[in-house]
């Protein structure tokens, strides 16, 4: 297959991706609007990070003067996943595809252009690169929808829209621990801890949202890792 | 917000994101062995998402009860292997149902 072909062939793959990604960034969007940041910013925020959970982590944390600590420690935990699939898949590449190349598209690493590229047999820099236009698109295009639209919907309508997120987060989690017990179980580690932070007075008051979710998900995991270590598998998420 | 406060945490967001992605890209050439870091790895997603989601979906709408109907939902249609838009969108429908039927027996 030619370059050309590969390139198609990736931005082909990539458009169910892009469609998914509209409505969640719309959602987003919505948010971003809501606690006060300008359309421009949102679409900014979209356009320079490309990811569902650490935006939305950064933007709460951002309505907070001098965080900065708080805004790395969260986005280092949050997106920690795409260091694992970044390893993951640079076990797969053509053998071009390297140095500039992946400096340049290691940046559209995102949970849905990973599980997409990953199933390839051999990962051409071409069928990347067609692989992440359509959900670049989709996420900075849904943003800017939601965050103009946001204050022209019902407010009733945009309520319900702020769930559509963390429907996807849902949606990630719920399939695979169902599947898994010992995934379930470091799963329902982290919910318990999550509440606790949040229900305890004398943790809430003394730990921001932001560093409560990296605290959780640390301690959830390395207890998965300790107690029910994964035997050598792909295992990315 | 002051602007310098939004583009030093956009630098800040921007560039962390940025980083930990493309320098393990960049520069790995070998297998992590390590079956700690590898499960350590392998959980984190999940956990994040998880911590993420719970309890603060549950006031992400304005009513706690439409939120947990949403929630709720979600899972239900979730585990049942449909994608990532029919899920948000089923927990969105969800969340606007409960909130017309409490305004209505409010009423």
């Amino acid at each position: 297959m030619t370059a050309k072909q590969q390139f198609l062939r990736g931005l082909r793959f990539g458009v169910p991706i892009g469609l998914g990604y509209l409505s969640v960034s719309f959602s987003f969007g919505i948010m971003a609007v809501s606690i006060g940041f300008d359309w421009w910013q949102a679409v900014l925020v979209s356009m320079l990070n490309l990811t569902s959970a650490g935006q939305l982590a950064g933007i709460q944390i951002m309505v907070h003067p001098a965080q900065y600590a708080a805004m790395l420690i969260s986005q280092l935990t949050i997106n920690l996943r795409y260091s694992f699939m970044s390893i993951s898949l640079s076990q797969k590449t053509e053998k071009k595809f390297r140095g500039i190349y992946r400096w340049l598209l290691g940046f559209f690493m995102t949970d849905e252009i990973f599980a997409v590229a990953v199933s390839q047999k051999e990962v051409t820099r071409a069928l990347f690169a067609g692989l992440t236009v359509a959900p670049y698109f989709g996420w900075t295009f849904g943003t800017l929808l939601g965050a103009l639209l946001g204050n022209i919907l019902p407010n009733i309508v945009m309520n319900a829209l702020c769930l559509a997120i963390y429907g996807m987060f849902v949606a990630i989690v719920a399939p695979d621990a169902k599947k898994d017990l010992k995934l379930l179980t470091v799963v329902g580690i982290s919910l318990i801890l999550s509440g606790l932070f949040y229900y305890l007075p004398l943790l809430s008051r003394h730990v921001s949202a932001g560093l409560a979710v990296s605290i959780c998900a640390v301690l959830a995991a390395a207890a998965g890792a300790l107690f029910f270590p994964v035997r050598e598998t792909e295992g990315a998420a | 917000m002051e602007l310098k406060q939004f583009f030093t945490y956009l630098l800040v967001m921007a560039g962390s994101t940025y980083l930990i992605r493309a320098i393990p890209f960049a520069l790995m050439k070998k297998k992590i062995q390590n079956t700690f870091v590898r499960s350590f790895l392998h959980y984190i997603p999940y956990t994040v998402l998880t911590a993420m989601t719970f309890p603060a979906a549950l006031y992400a709408t304005n009513n706690l009860w439409a939120a947990a109907a949403g929630l709720l939902v979600a899972v239900l249609v979730a585990v049942r292997g449909k994608s990532l838009t029919v899920v948000a969108a089923c927990a969105c429908v969800s969340v606007l149902i409960v909130e017309l039927l409490l305004m209505q027996l409010g009423q």
